[in-house]
């Protein structure tokens, strides 16, 4: 079953909530991943892992450069799931 | 004449199956209590494992540390960094140059928890779900990486691996790093967090752990003429090292001194020590020598006697060689009857207590032994502490670990 975008944004701030120890109302659309919320890449990859496991979405390799923002990343997953 | 550079112990820090910090631990180790609780999980159901019990840390790690420590540590790395960053702040969280501070802290088994459950990911749910930390997670090196991240510490860091020696051997390397002038200061220490049904398991099937499931708190027995088997433990102790001259300059609060470090190895069995003792007569000699220490001034040692049937009784007359009729006025104390057995841990914890029955002049109990070994040939102190003389006094505290690693240390009194 589809998440909604609401859905999405508040698992992936739960997920970057725990792996950074920020509180998940900061982890806002606007967001960025690296300037806003000092993920680096090894961390990137786990959030990335662990939505792929919590929404049952593939997120390939190649496209994790292109989600800049925590949006980027909702709109995404969000278009995976179909 | 002895020239080398005084290293002084001015800080402690640990975690335990007696307590999360050194207080707790150390006087609940006074009172004679026991860390052995029986599994909270069905494992012995489960799995068919014939052991039902483990010295399992009191005070759980998640209730200490935030959740993205605990998610990109492993345990045996957050045990680390917890008993540090008491330690460093028991030390003053001393102001020195980065270049000039180590870490030392060593795991016997490393990050096991870590590779079993990368391993369960990967069979469960495929490669792709694998976490990308499991490295550096799993990593034997892992817990003293997170120590030297934390205080900064770009001297060396190093994680010595010497099986149940290598918390011993951790403090040992870093006494020759402060005597070798490589550094002013280092945080030293072992850990060790492999309470999971497959050690559990591996550890039964080597026929080494006590199978007493109907008593755990009785299971560690060293010396008692019915042990029959160690008790698997977890947990790290950190001890602060410095040289004398850099303590003295801040005005450090000085526990004790490392006076004396002594290495060896049996080259004889991968398990079992040499039968007469004589890897371990050597390093306590060895120890004896570089401290400078008189035999006469030993006044405590704190035994590796992990409650196995051989080892104990192995030790004992080792200690007895090597101090003659000196070994009278030592007051032996087998600590591991009431934490279990830390692996890479112990020989850290063991240091802290060493330290402390010398800072305050008090020996720790051995508890569970309510029938000696006729054979053993040293004064146990059992179930109640015991004081120690006033005066300069020293100890020494033995580990041994399988593959024939053995490692004494001698403190001196402050």
């Amino acid at each position: 079953m589809a998440h909604s975008e609401q859905e999405i944004l508040a698992g992936l701030a739960e997920i970057v909530s725990e792996e950074t120890g920020l509180p998940a109302e900061s982890v806002l659309p606007e967001k960025s991943f690296t300037d806003d919320l000092d993920i680096d890449s090894l961390s990137m990859m786990t959030i990335v892992t662990l939505a792929e496991d919590r929404f049952s979405v593939t997120i390939p390799d190649g496209e994790v450069k292109n989600l800049v923002t925590v949006s980027d990343a909702v709109s995404f997953i969000a278009g995976a799931q179909s | 004449m002895r020239s080398q550079t005084d290293v002084v112990v001015t800080g402690l820090g640990a975690t335990t199956p007696l307590g999360g910090d050194v207080a707790s631990t150390w006087a609940a180790a006074l009172a004679g209590e026991s860390g052995a609780r029986p599994f909270v999980e069905d494992w012995a159901e489960r799995y068919g494992i014939p052991v039902t019990f483990a010295a399992t840390i009191k005070v759980p790690a998640a209730d200490v540390l935030a959740i993205p420590e605990i998610k990109r540590m492993d345990p045996s790395a957050q045990y680390a960094i917890i008993a540090a960053r008491e330690a460093w702040a028991d030390a003053g969280a001393p102001s020195v140059d980065p270049d000039r501070l180590g870490a030392v802290v060593s795991s016997g088994i490393g990050g096991i928890q870590t590779t079993l459950d990368g391993w369960d990911t990967l069979r469960e749910k495929g490669a792709r779900r694998m976490l990308p930390m499991t490295v550096p997670m799993l990593m034997p090196n892992s817990p003293v990486a997170w120590v030297s991240l934390e205080l900064g510490a770009r001297a060396g860091a190093h994680a010595l691996v010497s099986a149940c020696a290598s918390g011993s051997e951790a403090i040992g390397y870093a006494v020759d790093m402060i005597r070798a002038g490589r550094a002013d200061v280092v945080v030293a220490g072992g850990t060790e967090a492999c309470i999971h049904p497959m050690p559990i398991s591996a550890f039964a099937a080597s026929r080494t752990l006590s199978l007493r499931n109907d008593d755990p708190a009785g299971a560690s027995r060293p010396y008692d003429v019915d042990r029959d088997g160690f008790v698997l433990g977890e947990g790290a102790g950190v001890v602060v090292l410095e040289s004398a001259s850099h303590a003295a300059a801040r005005g450090a609060r000085v526990y004790a001194r490392i006076a004396g470090v002594g290495l060896s190895a049996d080259g004889f069995h991968i398990t079992s020590p040499e039968p007469h003792g004589e890897g371990q007569v050597r390093a306590m000699r060895f120890a004896l020598a570089d401290s400078g220490v008189a035999a006469r001034d030993v006044v405590h040692l704190n035994a590796h006697a992990t409650s196995t049937v051989v080892g104990d009784l192995i030790e004992a007359r080792s200690v007895r060689e090597v101090l003659g009729s000196d070994a009278d006025h030592v007051a032996l104390s087998a600590t591991k009857s009431m934490t279990g057995h830390l692996l890479g841990g112990a020989g850290a914890v063991e240091t802290i207590f060493t330290v402390l029955a010398l800072a305050e002049r008090t020996a720790p109990p051995t508890i569970n032994v309510a029938n000696p070994d006729p054979e053993l040939v040293l004064d146990l102190v059992r179930d109640e502490p015991r004081a120690l003389p006033d005066g300069q006094i020293a100890a020494i505290n033995n580990s041994f670990g399988f593959g024939g690693h053995n490692v004494a240390l001698v403190v001196a009194s402050a």
